[in-house]
């Protein structure tokens, strides 16, 4: 590439192409990887290249999508180099030939050998006391399986704590989750296990599970034939990109009605109504207005964690207006009139709680749940995520919005659902989590000094926790108490470190960590070994999107050096114990780290995925109906889960749950749950009497989770060079703060920093921070509160905000132009 | 996206093209190719005349094309000093102003001061170096870059930085 970049090399007719499905988030939209050796470029007329497109003449608009980051030159580990292209795929019925601004990327994450391409782990290294050195498999697991096998015949096994991925896309997959879990819940059994941003093992979803309502029970083609969106706490254009663009807004502009009228004959057929349940005018909104119009749409704009009483007060009216369904009531659910004497509550009362007018309460009800013009009932599609998943008392929350969903039988039609919309791809598959619900808090234990062992596999908890710097100061203090045992172990072998690293965790309070990374984090800072992962597309890798939709994401190079599988890496650690075992003549231990022989990832997922039985698996009791050959063939349009069979060679999915109206109870009836409004938790309440801004939280476009890769890519990197933080003009200029100042936000439980960003959109006394980020950790400022099964409430803290200092630097480099789309 | 509205783009994208074809036709548009030493790694763009500076009204941008009649850019006096500014108030930039996403055009929005897609919201800010504010592009705006002549006031394109929508190489 030159300094202009103003070129791109071609794949040739016969380069090689296989499938992938975008490593990042849940929609999973399909790509194809074309790879051919370094030396041969495709030509530009249409037979030349592999694209089959006239590069001799401008290709027209939507023509198609191919950019400097979809290329990349990768060298293999017989010395090869061939160049990459990952284009999006036009036949993927998910993304339909669109690629965002993160997976359009994907060729640049790729491991080129050059660059900032050589900040990934290719070897596994230990931390000599004072230094990273590089080490070989065999030394790093025997440290590992030693200081493990130490503390699990001292303590047992809930002395050995992870911090663990358990989704799909990268950092997961079916292979991936299987091989983990079965290390940390089958063979070692232990019960002191987090989960990716949260602090203990639960789902976000346990309200809607108990209810019998699976949370990803529709398809992407329902936002098509809905009537109405209705949007919780969601911000699909930047956070579910090409679900948005491709399925809601055909329904929002009305391109979509002639489908609705094929569906559904007879029926009145129009362009969406969409409602926005949001404090914050998020970008979704601004882009809805001028696609829709702002006659089609609606913005509740409440009071922050007040979302159970507007579902309350909304039920309370539908009822009273005879808009639920009770034949369905009566005839598929069980327990509607305690939940609705418990929920009751006036449209006066929700208006006063809530801060939205009556009107605009009556307004909603009626777009979505009022009969429509031919008499018919209305399609509602509930689209919700962090805004009521990390939201005040996530259970409550989801109990009150699945209570208004059940009563107007908006689940099990087309055109309805009550979905996550999701922030990664999902793909799990584990045995069962040895403890109960809740589970342990294990950022509390870790806190108060339990656990000996931590390993940190593919998530980094000091950017996404809650009461992140209490916890981070807690890790780094504890590690530290390794890292001088280390510093002075000399000459040490592998079984004498293991001596001296259980004599600090067990007699002195110390905590032994490892790292199972694509990359050096900011958790490594405090860690003392580190093991080198892999991610799609240097292995085959399964994972399903947020309609359930299940694709094989197929390798195509060598990861760098000797990373691996995470999957591989578990069976590395669970043989390297069995024969340690072996050698004690411990029978029944070694017993235990049976079952890990494979030899590559798709023996984990025949070992998992394949045999559902006593799992749990999101591929359900017909898992084993899928295989790699089978998921190939069926290309980047896969199969949703629940596979029904396999017909003339194919797999045949399910597109929506409960048409049969069976849902996920013992009696096969969904179950209303009471759920009344009980105002904000008093930890939260604390902090709101004593600060003045309401720190809201959550993602933008550009960055993906904890910019592992992002922080890498100019592109990214140089729009936010730190979290940014949006707050109204009119504060920022009260407390003399302009747009690139560094700011301080802090309050009881910690401070965090970040970049202002001045925005009209945000309401007076309110921010909204970046989370997730490297620089500026908004956790540090979020309370310990979480709800009854440890889900946190990372939207709800308060805090007060002071001016740093100016960034000359960011002033001259950082675009601070309105994010919003105006209809101007 | 359907035949409909990408016909509607492709109309357009032919408006920007009739003006720039106008513009050209003015006589500044005289096109010369940059001789180019052997392993030279820049492509021979050629040295295009697309406008004076003194005629340039803040905030009004004007298209042309470059480097050739199917590449629609845009050139604009921001009126303030600007990374990259050429002209006596360091204020023009030109860009290629079809989106690096899809290649839709872009349109100027006064009020934002920023360049925005209507097919998938994208937006870029001229000011900041065509840096994207938000979208779904997964490179800022090609940057078009230019020279002034201070003794006639004549700004010439004689280069672009990043890749145009639609090229395997900016120059077909």
């Amino acid at each position: 590439m030159t300094q202009f970049r103003d070129r791109i090399p071609l794949p040739p007719p016969d380069a090689q192409r296989t499938n992938m499905t975008c490593h990042f988030c849940i929609v999973g939209c399909g790509y194809h990887v074309y790879k051919w050796p370094e030396n041969v470029e495709g030509g530009r007329a249409p037979d030349e290249n592999a694209l089959k497109i006239d590069f001799r003449t401008q290709v027209p608009p939507l023509g198609i999508i191919m950019t400097p980051p979809m290329h990349n030159v990768v060298t293999d580990r017989d010395g090869s180099r061939h160049h990459i292209m990952i284009l999006p795929d036009k036949q993927c019925v998910v993304n339909q030939g669109l690629s965002s601004t993160r997976g359009g990327q994907m060729a640049s994450i790729m491991y080129s050998g050059e660059g900032t391409s050589r900040q990934r782990l290719s070897y596994p290294k230990l931390f000599t006391g004072d230094d990273w050195v590089e080490t070989n498999w065999d030394h790093a697991l025997k440290v590992y399986a030693g200081v493990t096998k130490r503390i699990l015949d001292a303590g047992g096994p809930d002395q050995l704590a992870f911090n663990a991925f358990d989704h799909g896309g990268a950092g997961g997959g079916f292979e991936n989750t299987w091989g983990s879990g079965k290390l940390m819940f089958s063979a070692i059994g232990t019960q002191l296990v987090r989960i990716h941003n949260r602090p203990a093992y639960n789902s976000e979803c346990h309200a809607t599970r108990d209810m019998g309502v699976g949370e990803l029970n529709n398809s992407y083609e329902d936002s098509e034939v809905a009537d109405t969106l209705f949007y919780v706490g969601a911000n699909g254009y930047e956070t579910q990109t090409n679900y948005f663009l491709a399925h809601a807004m055909p329904n929002m502009t009305g391109l979509s009605i002639k489908k609705k009228q094929e569906w559904f004959p007879g029926e009145t057929a129009e362009k969406a109504k969409v409602i926005f349940i949001d404090p914050r005018r998020s970008l979704t909104l601004s882009v809805a207005n001028h696609i829709a119009g702002p006659e089609n749409v609606l913005h509740l704009a409440i009071l922050p964690g007040t979302d159970t009483a507007l579902f309350n007060g909304l039920l309370t009216y539908v009822v009273e207006k005879g808009w639920h369904d009770k034949e369905f009531i009566a005839a598929h659910t069980s327990g509607f009139d305690a939940a609705l004497a418990a929920n009751r509550l006036s449209l006066k009362d929700c208006s006063k709680i809530t801060g939205v007018p009556v009107a605009d309460l009556q307004k909603a009800a009626d777009w979505a749940y009022a009969p429509k013009a031919d008499g018919k009932r209305k399609r509602t599609m509930h689209g919700y995520e962090k805004g009521i998943i990390w939201g005040n008392d996530n259970y409550r929350i989801q109990s009150a919005l699945v209570d208004l969903v059940l009563a107007t039988h908006n689940v099990g039609r087309r055109g309805t659902g009550v979905v996550r919309m999701g922030g990664h791809q999902e793909g799990y598959a584990r045995p069962p989590y040895p403890g109960g619900r809740p589970a342990k808090y294990v950022d509390e234990e870790i806190i108060k000094g339990n656990g000996k062992m931590l390993t940190v596999w593919a998530c980094n908890a000091f950017q996404s926790t809650l009461n992140a710097e209490q916890y981070r100061e807690a890790v780094y203090r504890r590690a530290a108490i390794v890292r001088d045992v280390i510093s002075k172990a000399r000459g040490a072998s592998a079984v004498e470190l293991v001596d001296l690293i259980h004599d600090a965790v067990e007699h002195r309070g110390g905590l032994f960590v490892v790292n199972i990374d694509l990359y050096h984090t900011k958790f490594s800072d405090a860690a003392h070994l580190l093991l080198p992962a892999a991610h799609p597309g240097e292995m085959n890798l399964t994972a399903m999107n947020g309609e359930r939709r299940m694709r094989l994401s197929e390798r195509f190079m060598d990861p760098p050096g000797e990373a691996k599988p995470d999957c591989l890496i578990a069976a590395d650690i669970a043989n390297t114990l069995k024969a340690l075992y072996e050698k004690d003549g411990n029978v029944e231990m070694a017993k235990r780290f049976r079952g890990f022989d494979w030899k590559t990832e798709e023996d984990a997922f025949n070992d998992g995925f394949r045999k559902p039985a006593g799992i749990d698996s999101q591929g359900g009791p017909t898992g084993d109906l899928a295989t790699y050959a089978g998921l190939r063939a069926m290309g980047t349009n896969g199969v949703q889960l629940p596979i029904k069979e396999v017909k003339d060679g194919k797999l045949v999915g399910t597109e929506m749950l409960y048409t049969d109206y069976k849902f996920d109870t013992k009696d096969g009836k969904a179950q209303f749950l009471p759920s009344p409004w009980n105002g904000l938790p008093g930890t939260v309440e604390t902090q709101k009497k004593k600060y003045r801004f309401w720190v809201n939280n959550g993602r933008t476009n550009h960055i993906w989770q904890t910019a592992y890769h992002d922080r890498f890519l100019p592109f990214r990197r140089d729009r936010f060079p730190m979290s940014p933080l949006e707050i109204n003009p009119q504060d920022a200029k009260e407390l003399g703060i302009e747009s690139g100042d560094i700011v301080e936000l802090h309050n009881d439980f910690g401070s965090a920093f970040a970049m202002a960003y001045l925005e009209p959109d945000i309401a007076r006394n309110q921010t909204f921070m970046m989370f997730g980020y490297d620089n500026g950790v908004v956790g540090d400022v979020v309370t310990d509160w979480t709800d009854r099964n440890l889900i946190p409430y990372y939207k709800g803290t308060w805090a007060d905000i002071r001016k740093v200092g100016t960034m000359k630097d960011y002033k001259r480099t950082v675009s601070f132009k309105r994010r919003r789309f105006l209809s101007t | 996206m359907t035949d409909l509205s990408r016909r509607k783009f492709l109309r357009a994208g032919g408006a920007a093209a009739a003006a720039g074809a106008a513009l050209i036709g003015s006589g500044l548009g005289a096109a010369a190719e940059a001789p180019r030493a052997p392993g030279a790694t820049t492509l021979p763009y050629p040295r295009t005349a697309i406008t004076k500076a003194g005629t340039m009204k803040p905030d009004v941008p004007q298209p042309f094309t470059y480097p050739d009649a199917q590449s629609f850019c845009q050139i604009i006096k921001t009126g303030r000093a600007v990374p990259g500014g050429m002209g006596p108030d360091r204020d023009i930039v030109a860009f290629s102003t079809q989106c690096t996403h899809n290649g839709c055009p872009l349109s100027y929005d006064k009020v934002a001061r920023t360049f925005k897609c209507g097919c998938h919201f994208s937006i870029f800010d001229p000011e900041m170096h065509g840096q994207m504010v938000d979208g779904q592009a997964t490179e800022n705006l090609p940057r078009i870059l230019l020279e002034h002549d201070a003794q006639d006031d004549t700004l010439y394109a004689v280069a672009v930085e990043g890749l145009i929508y639609g090229r395997q190489s900016n120059l077909l």
